[in-house]
């Protein structure tokens, strides 16, 4: 049925056609940061349970995550979740249809970018 | 000339249906983590590290607990939700359904683990 023809239709423009720019790397960012946050939200809740289980299999756990790579994680998870919060918000200004001129959205992207880079080292700093 | 509005008009014509109540459950789930990621982060970053005893009674205090429960449930339905839009952005047919079927699992064991052990450790 809506199937039928689907080798034939032509496709509009995509990812393949268009030059990339800031609005659409930002965006896909947006994708990739929330899906990647997958890993670090199963290492908290294995943290917890450790924590939950006892005190050996927490040492066990714990020195997992706070070993250089679960460090690496972590903070890599850390600036993915200030990104994707950030992007977050720009997407409620959009839906709100808020500053969605070209100029706006550009300004828009790169506040996401060095938002979630400064955040990141705030919480660095502070934690 | 028709005594009809033009949304009236327009309603029911588009091809998709249903989908605002997607779009809105995981604009709703974003609002809540706006509040709870912050709380969650300055609560839970400081524990990585810390000696057990320390950890077990800091989560048995009742704020940190209940925001670590609060953000583990709405991180995991948000996550689910929008993990579902990308999968059928991207894959079609039945590895679809079996990726979204994979997605739910994963989401809804992880929330239920996590919860388990903040319940344990909190009572």
């Amino acid at each position: 049925m809506a199937d039928v023809n689907r080798g034939k239709r032509p496709l509009s423009p995509h990812l393949q056609i268009y030059r990339p720019q800031l609005t659409s790397i930002t965006s896909i960012l947006t994708r990739i940061t929330g899906n990647a946050l997958l890993l670090g939200a199963l290492l908290m809740v294995w943290w917890f349970l450790a924590a939950a289980s006892g005190p050996e299999y927490f040492a066990t756990v714990d020195g997992i995550v706070t070993s250089f790579i679960g460090d690496l994680i972590m903070l890599g998870s850390l600036w993915a979740l200030w990104y994707h919060a950030l992007a977050g918000w720009r997407h409620m200004i959009w839906d709100s249809v808020w500053m969605m001129d070209i100029d706006s959205a550009e300004k828009l992207g790169w506040a996401v970018i060095g938002g979630s880079v400064i955040l990141t080292v705030l919480t660095v700093i502070i934690i | 000339m028709r005594y009809i509005t033009d949304r009236k008009r327009a309603v029911g014509l588009g091809s998709a249906k249903t989908g605002a109540q997607e779009f809105w459950k995981v604009r709703l789930t974003s609002a809540g983590l706006f509040v709870l990621v912050p709380l969650f982060v300055f609560t839970f970053g400081p524990m990585l590290g810390e000696p057990h005893d320390e950890v077990i009674a800091y989560f048995a205090r009742p704020f940190p607990a209940i925001v670590a429960a609060l953000t583990i449930v709405v991180g995991f339905k948000h996550f689910r939700d929008g993990a579902q839009v990308m999968i059928e952005d991207y894959v079609h047919g039945t590895t679809e359904t079996l990726a979204i079927i994979a997605v739910t699992i994963i989401s809804y064991g992880a929330m239920a683990t996590g919860l388990f052990a903040i319940a344990r450790i909190a009572l």
